[in-house]
């Protein structure tokens, strides 16, 4: 089944356009990497999918589901910056997305317990949120985004802002979903994407300019590197 | 199940902002203390207890609204609201989960408002209880006020309207500090076009047993409070699809 299925799918904010005619099908348990400079639509792609802005054109769907009322409960977001409640502990966060997402009780406990030890979290499970270091804050927020099992997961900017050994260490949990759940991630980090992603889109100005897999990339751009395939496919502009 | 687990982390992240509760819950205190000193050192009649402690309790309830915008706000400004608006709680859940863990901590707020006017001297009566039952509508006001101030609001805003503003405008023309119609003209015309007089009016007149004096000024109260309830449910709705 195709979990994200895009049709001229676009976004105009007055005159501006964020996103426009986006044609995108990104296939059950891919992680797909979205990539592109600022401004280039990725965040609005990922608000529109997820619910949190409506298109001003096109459709899509989710799953085989057009209706966000049918679809939140298979999703969840983790966005750009760290999105935790900063005076609950670690545990009651996670309990609290539990709660949200519609678990019982019973449930919320026994999942907050497994996701705390499958995110090696159980030091800090009593710590108020607010007081963790940004990697832990970040890896509790990815943890949040997982406890409700959705289907699709949006991963937005996961790693910003982190010191290379939380970087690393969230790779490798990313890395752990591949399979279990198709992810979507949008990263300014070009290794991060090429390492992680099955498959990658380029946006650029609203618009998608390339999609494939990094080597696939590479060869469209005639470059070796996946960086400068990145600034080539950017910089052309040309449609796929 | 979802409201209810939203409003019970809306619970723990107001209790556990401190100073919030401490100034909310302290403030009032302090000044229906230092007003009672006051009334104790001169021979007029200035802060009777039997006026002043509804007129404090419903000025401490200006402080329910500054812990509702606070949450609202914060939670806007954070990314956290971003993930509440992708999951599958609906705009009902948000409010609800808002309001409900506010009126019990009004309520206790006012209960303790009680207490320490009975410490100081407040004669005992059952009709207390009534006086807090009358402060209800008040209470749900204070939390819509609060509600569409977080909405609208950033978390800076917020500690002035709300902090300020709104905690001196309750103060000014409530009737609580000094009688209105001293002043007269068109400040009396306009606290009493206000809900916050009436709402210590109610107060009053239930604590001193005048049963037909309440509903007269409660109903003020009721279409304020139902007023702003409504548009703050109208507004989230919308500020959720922007």
């Amino acid at each position: 089944m195709k979990a994200i299925e895009t049709r001229k799918l676009s976004k105009s904010y007055g005159d501006i356009c964020a996103v426009k005619e986006l044609d995108l099908v990104v296939n059950e348990g891919e992680l797909f990497a979205l990539l592109g400079v600022n401004g280039a639509g990725k965040t609005t792609t990922i608000k529109m999918l997820s619910g949190l802005t409506e298109p001003t054109g096109g459709e899509f769907s989710v799953l085989g589901r057009s209706k966000m009322e049918d679809i939140k409960p298979l999703i969840n977001v983790s966005p750009q910056e760290t999105a935790i409640a900063p005076n609950l502990t670690v545990r009651e966060n996670l309990e609290f997305i539990c709660g949200i997402y519609g678990f019982d009780r019973a449930e919320s406990k026994a999942r907050a317990a497994a996701m705390l030890r499958e995110f090696s979290m159980e030091e800090v499970a009593r710590q108020k949120a607010k007081t963790l270091s940004g990697g832990w804050q970040r890896r509790l927020s990815i943890a949040m985004a997982l406890i409700s099992e959705p289907k699709l997961l949006f991963l937005d900017e996961p790693t910003l802002g982190l010191d290379v050994i939380a970087r690393r260490e969230l790779w490798h949990i990313i890395e752990g979903l591949k399979g279990r759940v198709t992810v979507i991630l949008t990263t300014h980090y070009l290794e991060e994407a090429e390492a992680l992603s099955d498959r990658l889109a380029v946006m650029a100005k609203g618009r998608l300019i390339a999609v494939g897999t990094a080597s696939e990339l590479m060869a469209k751009a005639g470059c070796d590197k996946f960086e400068d395939a990145f600034v080539a496919l950017c910089g052309g502009g040309a449609a796929v | 199940m979802k409201m209810c687990a939203f409003a019970s982390r809306n619970t723990k992240e107001i209790l556990r902002d401190r100073l919030n509760v401490i100034f909310g819950l302290g403030f009032p205190l302090i000044v229906l203390l230092l007003l009672t000193i006051i009334q104790s050192n001169v021979p007029q009649e200035l802060f009777p207890l039997r006026k002043l402690t509804p007129g404090i309790a419903v000025f401490g309830l200006s402080f329910v609204s500054l812990f509702s915008a606070t949450v609202i706000s914060r939670d806007r400004s954070s990314s956290l609201m971003l993930r509440l608006y992708s999951s599958p709680m609906r705009p009902a859940d948000y409010i609800l989960g808002y309001t409900l863990p506010l009126l019990p901590m009004s309520i206790a707020q006012t209960l303790i408002c009680f207490a320490a006017a009975l410490a100081l001297g407040l004669e005992w009566s059952v009709n207390i209880l009534l006086s807090i039952a009358v402060l209800v509508p008040a209470m749900l006001l204070f939390i819509a006020v609060g509600l569409i101030c977080g909405t609208l609001l950033n978390d800076k805003q917020v500690g002035g309207i709300c902090g300020a503003l709104l905690t001196n405008l309750t103060a000014w023309l409530s009737d609580t500090w000094f009688d209105v119609s001293l002043v007269g003209g068109a400040f009396e015309k306009i606290a009493n076009a206000l809900p916050f007089i009436h709402a210590v009016k109610a107060g009053r007149a239930a604590y001193n047993g005048e049963f037909s004096s309440i509903m007269p000024e409660l109903w003020w109260v009721i279409v304020y409070a139902a007023v702003f309830m409504l548009l703050a449910a109208v507004i989230f709705k919308k500020k959720m699809k922007t």
